[in-house]
């Protein structure tokens, strides 16, 4: 019944002498000698210490700087003034000043930060719905569960952009003053607002919902504004109204939550159009006039303003550039190790075979 | 193929205690007193079944009868389509880390606790479930595709609607029908023969299918039909059958058939054709069937695979649960860590405003916790495992070295999962028979009647073919080692002073004992080396004696009587199946004697009769015999035969060899009558004096014949006794005899050597050809099979010549001396008897030191009142259907008393080929190799020392003692001299140390008692090698036992036969060789192999490779997960202790499932530390794998500390790099996970030993896998996952020269320390195993002289223990 017939013969059940089953394939055997491993070792090192003295040539080129404007000045007294959470309505605003000495060649970006915001806390994280803004018109009006609690205020309207992450956005402004040095007049620093988020989050992620030719106050009517929010979402930048809804770009910056509890987030960009802005930002005073509104005393964190240009290996960082030199180094140092081992013990191979 | 596979799983039963075979299980109780009806009515009280024909008169009782059986289709599947999914699932959530990972599940189900989507978490659960189950599906698949071949398979059944026998498929045969087949055919259930085209009633059937047995087996047509003898009809079927329940017990059937007449018939195992068994030999077999479909005994033999759990995954186990301990710290952590951060925390205003205490949320953050990390507990490890491990069997069985072209076999591996197990052995245990030795025996010496008959030439003949054997094999150095061994041995044991007088000794010497056939009876029993005896020639010459005149001498005459009565018992007493070359598997048909012949036959029997003495019963048979041949000389000197000049009566020898059967006989008639009366005159013949006038006529009538007769048939004794020149002559002569244990074979070929031919056999006769008679039929009466209790069997035969009924038995020698001793007869023969049991007694002696297996040969001549009382005692036995076995064995125990010792017979039993290499490499391997056998001490020491177990410096502990006291003492002894020894050599050949103790089989028993065990482990510790001789199939697996539970060692024991199984079981690792003795031992075995050399290669490369290669693999899943999932740790400290991940949650589930996943399979599948062929030169690289080397707690807890190191490279490298950046979340996750992955992957670059192209691809495509994967989903994926979403992080990131900056630095980082460890750790201290590697890839040259210089160095380290001379209880060499 079960005799195969397939496979006559005396010898049928040898197996094949291949090189696969009879696990013979050619193979390389990385030996983890000093022998293999030195040469290794002297490269990486070279290579490493290299790499970290063209990133500290390259992150030395940049500049930044930073202030904390918490309680800078002025804004001592508006830091008191958001203790208190009845005074969330009232305006407040502070002027810091900064000394800018050498010259910020190239793009300058500003930046607003954060100290001890957790943006990365699981709860707060997960309380947004993308598809609401996607601008997914069924979802503007019936927001994901996740946004939970911030999906509909009090009187039971649907909040757009609902959830947590929305409704702590940023809300401080800043206006950028130069004082240039021979006494000629207060130039304006002209910043791009907009430009400042990435293209995917612009053009795919953050998209306002399109129903017929309404206009955007049209559209988000039936919503209600993030609780913590002093304007509605469609009124978001009064000067530009391409920038509001939820492609507004600093809405959308904030919605990219930060790594860490420390982070800062682009501001605007210098417009380097006109002088004398043209080279970058010249040294020379400033002041910053803030419209302080966001309050840090409930999670003990700080605000700052920092002020850098970039290089093509990202913002002033020196710690990889560092990383690089004394991982080099310790490569180094452990080859030198290793190669006095191998010289007394192993050379030639002689301790391989005895 | 695949039949075997379900039908192979058999009786396990056969166990310790029990008998091996035969139907005698225990000693009997009285049972006798009861009357037949009692019995039966008692036994069929309890389960039983009555079966009533289908079709037949009876057929209104058919519906109610058998309302309770099954049909006969079979459904060996687990599932159903419909149960499939539920059951599946069922099955598979018995295992813990499946429900683990379904309470993961239903966690992530609670809001409070959830970590990621719902869906994402069912993930790896879901996969693992799916993989599992759809090997589940395909397996299914197959047995059911199996099944339906099966079941609709063709059987001719009798049909009541055409009143005749019409195809059916097998599904459809019901119990009660009838069942039609012929020869070739399998038959389709259990039935019970009722027709047999045999005149005999006989019908042979093979097993093969069931149990791997090739050799037939003969089932007898029920008893007393009505219808006996005619053509079986189904109408007339009126009896019914009631029998037992369906069992799974192959070998025991029982229960009767009541025929219309209210006569009950006993049924057993004999009457019963059991399914997918073959038909051989016969034409045409008629039965009814008693058990259909599953309850058929072969389907309830169906057990599924054995599972083991090992070594290896029993430390595995362990250090899961520390990666659980380690989980439940890091999820203390986090809700500890969260609760104290939300207290710090004054106020909630950007956060989700909590409403819960921060005690709470710190409780639910430990469930979150458990949720984010889950991946620390390795799901996915032990389905990587077992498909690792099934790779690992699919090489093994590749493995072209465990070829055998003889048997056309590979090795078998029925154990699927402890593979690594065999990288760890520590104590083998062996068998000794077909274990170490071929177990294809040849005759080499006997003794008859005291007289040693050495045979010198047969032992040379034996070296030339070994030397042949060796030479094809170009092999020289086997021959030379088995030779040296041999005189080491001679001198070891001659020093042995210890070593008590041989018969003192008992034990059970079951090794002699065949429990089941050998596989493939052609190869096994047909080679010449077994066929050619080359005849003794002084055993020649008295056997011709017969012919001559000298044989009138009184003393020659009666050994004679001796002579011939051994080789009678040497063809008769045995169970060997005669079959011819030229028509394979059929039984030789025993000839109807001619008519004329008969009649003269008759006469002469009638004649011999009245020759008995009654008083003087052990003489006179062969007396009669002897008598007969004197007169064929007298007769034949007259005859035309041709010249024949190897003895010095020619003419007679030949014409005695070449008789026909009857007329020789007749023709010596009168001569004897007158030698007999002449000798014993005395003892009187009164009564036949009337009749030898009428005797004599008739002999003269017959003369003729004779004359005419012999002529033709004389080539028959010429080739037998030329033979050994020519053994490949053909001849009309040829016969096969297949036999149930090769010591039978060669018996009946040594006695055929001397003209005692086996030449038929059917139920109840034999016919034999016995020198100067021919071939003569002798009635058969009974068979008393061999069983390890009485360690003999007999026959009980009609004798042709004096119609006495004569019992020959054989048996092993302690037990056959033991019963002849006891012998009561005449004064004369008892003197005789007395100096016959002497000699004997001393050849068997010198047998065994000369490493024989010994068998003593007896016989008793039973009066016929005698037999006739026995005869009623043995039929109640047979009959009755409760006791059966008790009674049967108290019956022969009964019948085997005052037995007359004929003599003894030496066999040989050569080693296999490559044994001493493959013990010695065992030895080196640091592998103790235990010798379990039930063989005397003599020989058991001899084969250990010819297959290199004892070393010429090796001293030799003997330990034999009487009682337990001495065994006590002895043992204390011998420990202290041990330790002295030891001392005295040093501590730094601890273990190396040349002891070898030898114990023998009541000792065992001593030492295996609780208070002493302690003691005799802790000597047996100290010794290399032990040998357990006489030792019992329970012993066997008592030491086993105790050797593995007391000294915690991983056990190996492997072994042929069925007297293993036990042992085999008991062990950790069992292996069956599929050699002589069927299949047992290959059923209950993890591993089978064919030839014991196969062990070498399979330990010392493949063990090596299996354990090495998982514990790796283990090692690798272990850092692997604990790598990843501390980056998840370490990034709690930055949210919160939230249970936030810094990569989207499909990335995170796939890093485990998909991207790292398979290279370690490929890893633990392919990976070569070292290669084949160094392994087996140097069998210390095998020491590492004992000692777990490769996975101590230490390197795993070394490996953890260096997973926690990487992943903190691998976190805080990136963390500094983007610290105070704009960084978000995933933009962070990003880089992380991609050194991790690259981390990950090029740590099991350093860690590999070979990588291949397939490494690479694994490798390469792992990583291109992960890239393309995470790039295509920030592409792809807008709002696929939320709340996270990948959309642009991954494409902008990988744009960034950070990103690769971060990348390479961590990973550099990360693995430095350990490619810096192996560096410095293989440049100063290198292991063996690297340093075999280094040698690999010198030159071949170079590569030789560095063997050996390895392996000289080895030696004089070992060779640092010198015996010390001299001692009352070691005896050195």
């Amino acid at each position: 019944m079960g005799k195969t017939k397939d496979n006559p013969g005396p010898l049928s059940r040898r197996p094949d002498n291949s090189a696969f089953k009879q696990q013979r394939l050619p193979a390389w055997s990385p030996m983890l000698t000093a022998n293999s491993v030195l040469p290794f070792f002297y490269i990486m090192a070279v290579v490493c210490v290299l790499l970290g003295v063209w990133l500290l040539i390259t992150v030395q080129n940049t500049h930044q700087l930073k202030l904390d404007y918490t309680q800078a000045g002025s804004c001592n007294i508006c830091f008191e003034k958001r203790k208190v959470r009845a005074n969330a309505n009232q305006d407040c605003k502070c002027t810091v000043v900064l000394n800018i000495g050498n010259t910020f060649k190239g793009d300058v970006f500003f930046y607003y930060g954060l100290m001890n915001f957790h943006q990365n806390l699981r709860q707060y994280m997960d309380s947004r719905d993308d598809a609401q803004m996607m601008g997914r018109t069924a979802n503007l009006k019936n927001p994901s569960a996740y946004c939970k609690p911030y999906i509909t205020d009090d009187h039971g309207l649907p909040i757009a952009p609902c959830g947590a992450v929305a409704n702590s956005m940023f809300n401080d402004s800043f206006k950028l003053t130069y004082h240039s040095a021979e006494g000629s007049p207060d130039v304006h620093v002209p910043l791009f607002r907009k430009g400042i988020s990435w293209y995917t989050d612009k053009n795919v992620k953050f998209r306002n919902p399109k129903i017929n030719n309404e206009t955007l106050t049209q559209v988000f009517e039936g919503t209600a504004r993030p609780p913590y929010w002093q304007k509605p979402v469609y009124n978001l930048d009064p000067l530009d109204p391409n920038n509001n809804g939820f492609t507004n770009e600093d809405l959308i910056v904030w919605m990219r939550e930060a790594a860490f509890p420390n982070f800062k987030k682009l501001y605007g960009v210098l417009n380097r159009a006109s002088k004398p802005f043209t080279e970058g930002l010249p040294p020379g005073n400033y002041t910053i006039e803030i419209s302080y509104n966001f309050p840090v005393e409930y999670f003990q964190g700080r605000k700052e303003v920092i002020i850098s240009t970039i290089s093509w290996f990202g913002g002033q960082n020196n710690f990889l550039p560092i990383a690089y030199l004394v991982t080099g180094c310790l490569v180094l140092l452990l080859a030198i190790i290793l190669t006095v081992f191998w010289w007394k013990f192993g050379k030639n191979g002689q301790n391989m075979e005895e | 193929m695949e039949q075997i596979h379900w039908v192979r799983h058999r009786c396990r039963r056969l166990a310790s205690s029990r008998s091996v075979r035969g139907f005698y299980s225990a000693p009997s109780s009285q049972h006798s007193e009861r009357s037949p009806e009692l019995h039966s009515t008692q036994q069929l009280s309890g389960k039983r079944r009555t079966v009533v024909a289908r079709h037949g008169p009876r057929q209104h009782e058919y519906h109610s009868v058998s309302k309770g059986c099954q049909g006969n289709s079979i459904r060996t599947t687990k599932y159903s389509l419909l149960t499939f999914i539920p059951m599946n699932l069922f099955q598979q959530f018995h295992r813990l880390a499946n429900l683990y990972f379904l309470f993961l599940v239903m966690l992530n189900w609670v809001p409070v606790v959830e970590a990621f989507q719902k869906e994402i978490t069912m993930i790896p659960l879901v996969v693992v479930l799916i993989i599992i189950a759809i090997k589940d599906a395909l397996e299914d698949y197959r047995r059911y595709r199996f099944d339906r071949r099966i079941n609709n398979n063709i059987a001719t059944v009798y049909s009541g609607k055409y009143q005749r026998y019409v195809d059916q498929h097998w599904k459809d045969v019901c119990v009660g029908d009838f069942v039609r087949l012929s020869f070739n055919e399998i038959i389709p259930a259990d039935m019970l023969l009722l027709y047999s085209s045999d005149p005999h009633g006989v019908c042979y059937i093979e097993t093969a299918n069931l149990d791997g047995e090739t050799n037939l087996k003969q089932r007898q047509v029920v008893r007393d039909l009505p219808q006996q003898g005619s053509e079986f009809t189904p109408e007339n079927f009126h009896s019914h059958i009631e029998c037992e329940s369906p069992n799974n017990d192959l070998i025991r059937f029982r229960g009767y058939m009541e025929h219309p007449n209210k006569k009950r018939v006993g049924l057993h195992n004999n009457n019963l054709l059991l399914r997918s068994c073959t038909i051989r030999n016969t034409e045409t077999v008629i039965g009814i069937v008693v058990y259909a479909g599953h309850e058929t005994k072969a389907m309830m033999n169906n057990s599924g695979p054995r599972y083991k759990r090992s070594k290896l995954e029993r430390r595995l186990n362990v250090d899961v649960l520390w990666s659980v301990v380690l989980l439940v710290i890091m999820c203390l952590t986090g809700a500890v860590g969260h609760a104290l951060w939300l207290w710090n925390l004054k106020d909630a205003l950007f956060q989700i405003p909590d409403t819960v205490s921060p005690a709470l949320a710190g409780f639910y953050m430990f469930w979150t916790m458990i949720i984010v990390l889950q991946v620390l507990i390795p799901i996915s490890l032990y389905v990587s495992i077992e498909v690792v491990k099934l790779c690992q069997i699919f090489f093994i069985q590749n493995d072209k070295d465990f070829y055998d072209e003889n048997l056309d076999s590979r090795i078998e591996c029925r154990a699927l999962n402890i593979t690594e197990d065999l990288g760890q052995i520590q104590y083998v245990f062996s068998d000794k028979t077909g274990t170490l030795t071929e177990n294809k025996m040849v005759f080499c010496r006997c003794t008859i009647a005291g007289v040693e008959y050495p045979h010198e030439e047969n032992a040379r003949r034996l070296e030339v073919y070994e030397q042949e054997e060796v030479e094809a094999v170009d092999r020289s150095h086997t021959l030379k080692s088995h030779t040296s061994a041999k005189s080491l041995s001679c001198k070891s044991l001659s020093c042995n002073r210890s070593s008590v007088s041989l018969h003192t000794l008992t034990g059970d010497a079951e090794d002699e004992e065949a429990p089941s056939p050998n596989v493939l009876p052609h190869n096994a029993f047909s080679s010449p080396m077994e066929k050619d005896v080359v005849p003794d020639p002084l055993l020649l010459q008295k056997l011709n004696c017969l012919y001559s005149p000298l044989f009138l001498l009184r003393d020659a005459s009666l050994e004679l009587t001796y002579i011939v009565d051994f080789f009678m018992a040497l063809a008769i007493c045995n169970t060997v199946v005669v079959s011819s070359p030229n028509q394979p598997r059929y039984v030789v048909k025993v000839p109807e004697v001619s008519p004329t012949k008969l009649k003269s036959l008759d006469d002469i029997k009638m004649l011999f009769q009245r020759f008995g003495l009654p008083r003087f019963s052990t003489l006179s048979p062969a007396q009669a015999t002897e008598s007969s041949h004197s007169f064929t000389r007298s007769l034949f000197a007259r005859g035309k035969a041709p010249s024949f000049n190897l003895s010095p009566t020619p003419v007679d020898k030949g014409t005695v060899a070449g008789g026909e059967p009857g007329a020789q006989a007749i023709t010596s008639i009168k001569p004897g009558l007158n030698v007999a009366r002449g000798e014993h005159g005395d003892q009187g013949y009164e009564e036949e004096d009337d009749e030898e006038d009428e005797r004599r006529q008739d002999v003269n009538g017959v003369e003729d014949n004779v004359v005419i007769l012999n002529s033709g048939a004389l080539t028959g004794l010429d080739n037998s006794n030329k033979a050994p020149g020519s053994p490949g002559e053909p001849s009309e002569d040829e016969l096969i005899y297949e036999a149930e244990s090769p010591d039978e074979a060669a018996l009946v070929h040594a006695a055929r050597v001397y003209g005692c031919t086996l030449r038929g056999r059917s139920v109840d006769h034999l016919l034999v050809e016995l020198p100067g008679m021919g071939s003569l039929p002798v009635r058969l009466l009974h068979i008393l099979p061999f069983d390890s209790t009485r360690k003999r069997m007999s026959v009980v035969v009609r004798h042709p010549l004096t119609n006495q009924v004569v019992v020959y038995t054989k048996g092993a020698d302690s037990v056959i001396m033991d019963l002849a001793k006891s012998a009561e007869g005449a004064d004369q023969s008892d003197y005789m008897q007395g100096h016959i049991r002497e000699q004997t007694q001393k050849h068997l002696d010198s047998y065994a030191r000369e490493g024989l297996r010994t068998l003593c040969i007896a016989k008793k001549v039973l009066e016929e009142n005698e037999y006739e009382s026995w005869l009623k005692h043995h039929v109640f036995a047979e009959t009755s259907i409760e006791n059966r076995e008790e009674l049967l064995l108290e019956s022969a125990l009964k019948l085997e008393t005052n037995i007359t010792l004929l003599g003894a017979t030496g066999i040989v039993d050569r080693l296999q080929e490559e044994v001493p290499e493959t013990i010695e490499a065992l030895q080196k391997a640091g592998v103790k190799v235990w010798v379990l056998t039930g063989d005397k001490q003599e020989t058991a020491i001899n084969i250990a020392c010819a297959c290199k177990l004892l070393r010429s410096t090796d001293q030799l502990l003997t330990a034999n003692c009487g009682s337990k006291e001495m065994c006590k003492a002895l043992i204390f002894e011998l420990r202290k001299e041990v330790e002295r020894r030891e001392l005295e050599c040093g501590e730094a050949n601890e273990g190396t140390s040349g002891f070898t103790l030898v114990v023998d089989g009541r000792t065992l028993e001593f030492a295996l008692e609780d208070d002493l065990k302690d003691g005799f482990l802790e000597l047996s510790r100290r010794c290399r090698a032990v040998i357990c001789c006489r030792s019992t199939p329970l012993q066997k697996s008592q030491v086993v036992r105790l050797v593995q539970d007391q000294l915690r060692v991983m056990t190996l024991a492997i072994g042929d036969g069925a007297n293993d199984v036990s042992m085999i079981q008991v062990a950790d690792v069992g292996i069956g060789i599929s050699g002589q003795e069927g299949m047992q031992a290959v059923m209950s075995s993890d591993f089978a192999i064919s030839r014991f050399k196969h062990l070498r290669k399979l330990l010392l490369v493949h063990g090596h490779w299996c354990y090495t290669r998982l514990a790796n693999m283990i090692l690798y899943f272990f850092y692997k997960n604990v790598m990843y999932v501390n980056l998840l740790f370490w990034y709690q400290f930055f949210c919160g202790f939230s249970g936030s991940v810094m990569s989207n949650s499909w990335v995170l589930i796939f890093f485990n499932l998909l991207f790292t996943s398979t290279p370690p399979l490929i890893y633990g599948i392919l990976d070569k530390d070292v290669s084949a062929e160094t392994l087996m030169m140097l069998p210390e690289l095998y020491i590492s794998g004992q000692n777990s080397k490769a996975y101590l707690p230490s390197t795993f807890w070394l490996t953890m500390l260096d997973a926690f190191y990487q992943s903190l490279v691998c976190f805080f490298i990136p963390y500094f790099a983007y610290a105070g950046s704009d960084a978000d979340l995933l933009s962070f996750g990003s880089p992380v996970n991609a050194s991790a992955l690259f981390i990950i992957l090029i740590h099991q670059v350093i860690e590999s030993h070979t990588l291949t192209w397939l490494h690479a691809l694994v490798l390469v495509g792992s990583a291109l896998f992960y890239f393309s994967f995470t790039l295509v989903f920030s592409v792809v994926c807008v709002t696929c996952s939320p709340p996270t979403n990948p959309l642009g992080v991954d494409t902008l990131q990988m744009s960034q020269p950070l990103f690769y900056g971060v990348c390479a630095l961590t990973t550099v980082l990360a693995l430095l320390p350990r490619l810096l460890f192996h560096a410095l750790h293989n440049s100063i201290s290198p292991s063996d195993t690297l340093r075999a590697t280094l040698m690999e890839q010198v030159n071949p040259k170079e590569y030789c002289r560095r063997m050996q210089n390895w392996n000289q160095d080895q030696s004089k380290a070992k060779s640092l223990v010198v015996p010390v001379e001299d001692s009352a209880l070691t005896v050195p060499d």
